[in-house]
């Protein structure tokens, strides 16, 4: 049943979903590359799981606008991330990832609707829109490409100018970046910050489209610089950096409050600098509250892109700021969120970095694949030899915990996005003695029951009992250990740690619901239960010979006759309770005993124990 | 064979045979001293031989290539550092592995180049790897604490179970003689010691608790009552029990080992150097030597424990004194009887529904 349902499960899921018929595969056996982060705090102080998955955040936002696809980020091991993107991935989105996010506050200079400015002067046209992930480096390259000398001179005080200006020379010429002043008066100042170049970027911007809108690399700090607000609700030309993201303390959001305390019913994300950042924040406050829209804005930029541009109404002096707005809930958490991340005083140092080409690992899961079948090949030739046909239970044991675990990992890996790795193969491969030893502990209890005279049925449940007893506690052990070693280890001990608890528990559940029913059935057929030579459970082979009380005065004796009670009774060894000495048959026996004192002892000491009262009434002498 | 195999197995089931395991301790406390001495020699010399996890470095692979002149790869890599001496192995059948020590990115590049131009092959079948030095430490660390806490857990899910610390005392103490083993033969073969292997030897972990926790339970189940009788001594009820577990042991063990064989005979001969094969020889000598301890170290450990109780060592010394014909109250105080070379050692399970005749009859004593 569970079967079915786990297969109905994953069938719907290909039928209407993306999962797949068999899991995923981890880089090491599909190829790719894998880089491990460390984060490095920069000041004194813990990175926390918070920053940890903040950053993985931002990671993730930036591969997936690189256009790779299926990357998987994780942490693992408590503090380290870890990077994995399938294929070749170009030099670019490796620098991605191994750079850390940053945020910094930038005074608006321009404001403008998304969408490319509607001169139709060739600089627009000729200058693509901004490739792929990002703003900054052409800016970059227009910065190294000097301006041609007619340009430097160009007033380029407004847009219109800048755009003709740059329209003029041919249009391989890049627009100039000279700034048109020797210097600027304020982090504000437009003419000296917005240079055609700025300028014909920014015109020839387009924020609707999601491929601008990806983020990328920060602009350089004391430049202009262009860039989209993150949803595609404009764009603007920024000034300088003036405040790091580190600068931040916290942010958090909740319900406005007024002047005199009472809430207002609005959403707010309230903002708190460090003292380092407070004078910066009263400066740049004091600064834009004096302007008129949009130069009153200022920035939070995250990754290139505007997260939030709110304008300044006052001159806020103890770095204690509240974005108030449109926002709801969800969107002042995330917002909250952001800029707490803009604090996070975390770089990242690359532990290693690994490539894996896509033939070798296949040819490891091949052969580990092959490995394994051949493994499982050689337990069911054993367990057939050594259990007869108790040995096919084994098999089918092993053959369903096999296509559950199948199930498991093909359902997490499209449910999850788990995904099987070389050391996850070597887990499973393992699994197969761990998983087929719960069934030889519990036939081999089975055939200690039988050799104290139960019948089968009885056998397989007294058996069972104590079986259970025993599956369970080593099953407990090795989860204990296989989670210890899931939440702890890096990399591949957790794709091994992953198996290796996930099959303990598929153990558990065959054995319970699996073979345990399937024994008490096979316990109710003739084969089994008349101990038929090839059922591995022939009681004349466990040394249960001779007679055995049926009940209701009735003896079997399967094979031969009961023997004779003239039986000479076997040698006993002499052990005797509360005697003071030895009688005479005891002494004999113990000269015997002595003589033969190479030669395995003989068993069944004869005395009247307090825990042997005869229960089945064998014939006496008749102990072989 | 199967036959006398079911037959040695109901013998040990029975005790009509019966291995003097628990009783010959010393010689297997001897035997492992022995063992642990000589893996700790080993781990001094030649000591560990740590993959570039633990190292740090570059590593490029070089895949489909049609010869694996290992001379080329190397002359490959000193053209761009001269000063290099690159460890080359070939892994898996038409794969070269080159290790070197951290190069810069340019020179990464280079070898890439290198290699790509020597073996003649496309830019997708050279692969790069860095592993800062940091990597493997780390690694080990998160396995030490790993280590810890495991241990930590299973003696509380132990000692709750069994309701009895010395049980999980002895298991720990025969963990720690695998796991020293273990290393000891690793190094030994020489190995690189990768992430692998270290997964290897934290599953042995598992494994060996696991194997020992099914003997003890039998070791449990048997001596539950052992001081309500008088017939055995404590120390030849469990050594029942391990005879009892020994079919048990052997057949899992067998199970166990086959497939972890087969990884290991796949990895060593056709894939070389990688995951497989260091986790696999890990495992196999781990599982090997865990069997080993479960049977030979632990049950005999737990029963060394056992008989410093003074309830236990009393008990022996009654039973002891009773079977030579000591009068029981003698032996009360609890101090060692001598125990006559004569006297058997007694190993049967009790079998319900055995009658053993007129013997068994009381009798007047006409003395």
């Amino acid at each position: 049943m569970v079967v079915v349902a786990l297969f109905a499960t994953i069938l719907a899921g290909t039928r209407w979903g993306d999962a797949a018929l068999t899991p995923n595969l981890a880089l090491d056996l599909e190829g790719g590359t894998q880089i491990v982060l460390q984060p490095v705090p920069e000041v004194a102080g813990q990175v926390t799981s918070d920053t940890i998955n903040q950053a993985i955040a931002v990671i993730r936002q930036r591969v997936d606008a690189s256009g790779v696809a299926e990357a998987e980020i994780t942490s693992q091991g408590g503090d380290k991330i870890v990077v994995a993107l399938p294929g070749r991935p170009d030099e670019a989105t490796l620098d991605l990832v191994r750079t850390s996010a940053q945020m910094e506050f930038r005074p608006v200079l321009v404001e403008g609707s998304p969408t490319p400015a509607t001169a139709t002067d060739p600089s627009a046209e000729a200058t693509p829109p901004a490739d792929g992930a990002t703003a900054a480096p052409a800016d970059g390259t227009a910065d190294d490409a000097a301006a041609p000398a007619d340009d430097a001179a160009a007033p380029a005080d407004d847009a219109a100018a800048a755009a003709d200006d740059a329209a003029a020379p041919a249009a391989d010429a890049a627009p100039s970046d000279e700034p048109a002043k020797a210097a600027p008066d304020s982090p504000s100042d437009i003419a000296y910050y917005v240079t055609p170049a700025v300028q014909a970027q920014f015109d020839a911007l387009d924020c609707t489209l999601p491929a601008n809108r990806t983020g990328g690399a920060p602009g350089p700090a004391d430049k202009a610089f262009v860039a989209c607000e993150q949803e595609g609700q404009a764009k603007y030309i920024l000034g300088p950096v003036e405040i790091p993201g580190a600068d931040i303390k916290s942010a958090s959001s909740g319900m406005g409050m007024s002047q005199s305390g009472v809430s207002t019913g609005q959403w707010v994300v309230n903002l708190e600098f460090t003292s380092a950042g407070t004078p910066k924040f009263t400066e740049v406050t004091t600064r834009l509250a004096g302007q008129t829209r949009p130069l009153n804005q200022f920035a939070v930029v995250l990754d290139a892109l505007v997260i939030s541009a709110p304008s300044v109404s006052n001159v806020i002096p103890d770095g204690k700021a509240e974005i108030s707005g449109t926002f709801t809930r969800q969107t002042a958490a995330t917002l909250a969120n952001q800029l707490n991340f803009g604090a996070l005083p975390v770089s990242f140092e690359v532990q290693s970095e690994q490539q894996i080409s896509a033939t070798l690992g296949s040819e490891q899961l091949e052969k580990g694949l092959l490995a394994g079948i051949f493994g499982l090949l050689l337990v069911v030739v054993y367990s057939l030899f050594q259990y007869r046909t108790l040995g096919l239970v084994t098999v089918a044991s092993l053959l369903v915990a096999a296509v559950v675990t199948y199930g498991v990992i093909t359902l997490l890996s499209w449910l999850q996005g788990y995904r099987l790795s070389l050391p996850g193969v070597a887990g499973l491969i393992v699994a197969i003695g761990i998983t087929a030893d719960s069934f030889i502990v519990y036939f081999e209890r089975i055939r200690d029951e039988l050799r104290d005279g139960r019948t089968l049925g009885a056998a397989v449940d007294k058996g069972w009992d104590r079986a259970r007893r025993t599956i369970l506690a080593s099953d407990a052990v090795n989860f204990t250990a296989a989670i210890v070693l899931y939440l702890l280890a890096v990399g591949g001990v957790r794709g091994f740690a992953f198996t290796l608890g996930l099959t303990t528990l598929v153990d558990l559940v065959v054995v319970f619901l699996f073979t345990h029913p399937l024994m008490t059935l096979l316990a109710r057929t003739r084969f089994f239960a008349d101990g038929h030579p090839a059922s591995g459970l022939d009681p004349r082979r466990l040394g249960v010979d001779g007679a055995r009380y049926v009940g209701r005065g009735r003896v079997t004796t399967p094979g031969q006759r009961a023997k004779g009670t003239a039986d000479a009774p076997t040698p006993r060894e002499p052990v005797s309770v509360g005697a003071t000495g030895m009688t005479i048959a005891e002494r004999r026996a113990a000269a015997r005993a002595a003589e033969a004192a190479s030669a395995p002892p003989q068993d069944d000491p004869p005395t009247a124990g307090t825990t042997d009262a005869p229960v089945d009434g064998r014939p006496e002498g008749s102990d072989r | 064979m199967a036959s006398g195999f079911a037959q040695w197995g109901n013998d040990l089931y029975t005790g009509r045979r019966s291995y003097d395991i628990v009783g010959r301790r010393r010689v297997w406390y001897a035997i492992s001293a022995v063992l642990v001495l000589i893996s700790a020699v080993l781990l001094v010399k030649p000591g560990l031989n740590p993959g570039i996890e633990f190292r740090g470095g570059s590593e490029f692979v070089v895949s489909g290539v049609s010869t694996t002149d290992q001379q080329l790869a190397i002359d490959t890599v000193q053209a761009v550092a001269p000063s290099e001496s690159p460890r080359v192995s070939t892994v898996g059948g038409s794969s070269l592995r080159i290790q070197t020590a951290e190069l810069t990115n340019d020179q990464v590049e280079q070898v890439k180049t290198g290699l790509m131009t020597a073996f003649d092959v496309t830019q997708d079948e050279v692969t790069s790897a860095f592993v800062g030095p940091s990597w493997g430490k780390d690694v080990s660390q998160k396995a030490i604490t790993g280590l810890i806490v495991f241990l930590v857990f299973v003696s509380i899910v132990m000692t709750v179970y069994f309701r009895n610390w010395r049980m999980a005392a002895a298991a720990l103490l025969a963990l720690f003689h695998d796991l020293i083993i273990t290393v000891g033969i690793y190094a030994a073969i020489g190995w690189e010691v990768t992430p692998a292997t270290v997964i290897g030897f934290l599953t042995i972990l598992g494994y060996s608790i696991y194997d020992t926790v099914v003997v003890f339970d039998k070791v449990r189940e048997n001596t539950s009552d052992a001081l309500d009788q008088s017939r055995f001594t404590y120390a030849e009820k469990a050594n029942l029990a391990v005879n009892q577990t020994l079919v048990r042991s052997i057949n899992t063990s067998v199970v166990a080992l086959l497939p972890v064989a087969s990884i290991l005979v796949v990895g060593a001969f056709i894939l070389g150097a990688g995951t497989l094969r260091d986790i696999a020889l890990a495992l196999f000598v781990g599982m090997f030597v865990g069997t080993f301890s479960s049977i030979f170290i632990a049950t005999p450990l737990e029963v060394t424990l056992r008989e410093r109780e003074k309830p236990v060592r009393q008990h022996t010394a009654k039973v002891l004194a009773v079977r030579s014909g000591v009068t029981a109250t003698d032996a009360q105080d609890g101090a060692p009887v001598a125990v006559g070379a004569g006297t058997p050692r007694a190993t049967a399970a009790l079998r319900p529904g055995g009658h053993l005749g007129q013997s068994a009859q009381p009798k007047r004593k006409k003395r």
